[in-house]
């Protein structure tokens, strides 16, 4: 084998690098690209307003709509509108969780709730939550109850269905491991189950989050004085594109604050991944 | 304490796995189950630790564990089985959790078992931080800590690495030394087996029937000696003559699957 490559050699032939064919997709996340993007597009968004070549009614420029959220906080007009989406929010993302919860685990540990379970969710889960709230209207009355049983609703489904899928993903063999040492059934759902579902939940929690916001602001339009889904849809009927857009920042910067949080939590409970 | 297989059959619906399995391991014996690819070893170590309802004949225990046995009957599982969110002492004291035992105890058993596989300065290492040797010395460790009369061990070094593998067999040599705790060692391994166990027993293939019971013929202390090496070889050559058309037929059987 030497001898030949030394024959090789010797003959001069000309060698040639090894191309390099890739290292499988990794595609790695700038750390600032995204908000660098992020400003070009308003720069430019921005600079079509200034120069004209946007109907301000159709697309408002960026700097109007931030003195739409200036006015609106210096008012105290946000702040009125956003407590009401926010306690709607938080006590129907709260009921939804924990109900869906309790029944994502009752369907991943029981055989009986996975029966009953599991049939119901699959028929009920693809109705339009939003569809119910005229429904809910009718059952609970005018007022705050229908939008938080709306919101209430749609997370349920969502976390049920993480929550099972979550305890459906616990390797078996660490819960016979710990059969195997006689673990009542309490620990090892507490101790095994619990923190082995708990990647699939907070990924639950994030999709909630987004559809809190998006029955909130649906229940908003549909009746309700206050919030943000109110506002947006007033600020429609009077043209008011700023005021619109404003609504419509905020709710993303509320989106985004959820993430953050989601994100927070993450890195804490999850630590060991 | 004792642990009798005694006439164990198991079916997985019609396919029948385990036919009539009976033998017994003794307090302090080290008994290995090998036999060709799916004859249902594992299967046989699930039940007779209690983790598997047999089609018929549960196996039984018969006298006492050492009194400061709190899970007589303990495996160490082939992928380890470890809490990946936990570290490793706390993986150790898991099963302790439910004990009687106070915090006080619990750390004292922790660190004893720690110590007892070198484990001690990766106390508070993660799984995930850890080789494949390492995870299963956590695995040990956990097993040790509950004080078991009997070591359930599942191909615990199939997953390892050679030179790891020879550095376990070294520490469940010097673990099973004292003859204080036995175990069944169920194994593809045949060299594991003969430097390892007491008594071999060989399966036959699925359904599993035990083909021959084979006494190694010297101490566990006499078999770390160069002249007894030619006696081990022997002694695998004679198992391997036992399962080689089998496991032949095994893994044909598997290759058509």
């Amino acid at each position: 084998m030497l001898d030949r490559a030394a024959a090789e050699t010797a003959k001069d032939i000309a060698t040639r690098r090894v191309r390099f064919r890739g290292a499988g997709f990794v595609p790695a996340s700038s750390r600032f690209g995204g908000w660098i993007a992020l400003a070009l597009v308003i720069a430019i968004w921005q600079a079509a307003g200034s120069a004209g070549l946007v109907n301000p009614l159709f697309l408002p420029a960026p700097s109007a709509i931030a003195r739409a959220i200036y006015q609106l906080a210096a008012s105290g007009a946000l702040w009125q509108h956003l407590s009401a989406s926010l306690l709607r929010i938080g006590v129907g993302w709260l009921l939804g969780t924990a109900a869906g919860v309790a029944v994502g685990f009752a369907i991943g540990l029981s055989r009986l709730a996975r029966s009953v379970g599991i049939t119901f969710i699959s028929a009920l889960f693809p109705i339009p939550k939003i569809a119910l709230l005229p429904l809910l209207i009718l059952w609970l009355g005018i007022g705050e109850e229908p939008k938080i049983a709306t919101i209430a609703l749609g997370v349920f489904f969502s976390t049920a269905i993480s929550v099972y899928s979550g305890v459906d993903a616990v390797p078996r063999n660490l819960i016979r491991m710990a059969q195997s040492f006689n673990v009542p059934f309490a620990t090892i759902v507490r101790k095994v189950v619990w923190p082995g579902a708990l990647p699939a939940i907070l990924a639950g929690f994030r999709i909630t989050a987004s559809v809190a916001l998006l029955l909130v602001v649906s229940a908003e339009m549909i009746g309700a004085q206050y919030g943000i889904g109110a506002f947006v849809l007033q600020a429609g009927n009077l043209m008011q594109t700023d005021q619109l857009l404003a609504g419509v920042v905020i709710l993303s910067v509320f989106g985004l604050m959820v993430g953050r949080v989601i994100n927070w939590l993450e890195t804490r409970l999850l630590h060991w991944r | 304490m004792d642990l009798i297989a005694n006439h164990i059959t198991h079916r997985f619906g019609e396919l029948a796995v385990l036919d009539d399995i009976s033998f017994t391991v003794s307090a302090g014996e080290v008994v290995a189950i090998v036999g060709p690819s799916g004859c249902g070893k594992s299967t046989l170590l699930s039940i007779l630790g209690g983790l598997l309802l047999p089609t018929s004949r549960a196996p039984e225990l018969r006298g006492s564990p050492p009194a400061d046995s709190l899970n007589p009957l303990t495996f160490v599982f082939q992928d380890f089985a470890l809490l990946p969110w936990a570290t490793v002492e706390q993986n150790v004291e898991f099963p302790l959790l439910h004990t009687q035992l106070s915090a006080v105890q619990r750390r004292a058993q922790v660190d004893d078992a720690l110590r007892r596989t070198g484990l001690t300065d990766f106390r508070k290492a993660y799984p995930k931080q850890l080789s494949g040797g390492m995870r299963q010395r956590v695995g040990i460790s956990r097993a040790l800590a509950v004080r078991p009369a009997i070591l359930l061990m599942d191909e615990p070094l199939s997953a390892l690495d050679s030179q790891t593998r020879e550095l376990l067999m070294e520490d469940f040599v010097r673990l099973l030394a004292d003859g204080g705790m036995g175990a069944v060692y169920v194994t593809h391994n045949l060299e594991e087996a003969a430097r390892l166990a007491d008594r071999i027993v060989v399966l036959s293939r699925r359904p599993g029937r035990i083909r021959e019971v084979v006494t190694v013929p010297m101490t566990r202390a006499q078999r770390g000696e160069i002249a007894a090496r030619e006696k081990l070889l022997a002694l695998q050559n004679q198992i391997w003559s036992l399962i080689r058309n089998e496991a032949i037929d095994a893994e044909r059987e598997v290759q058509h699957a």
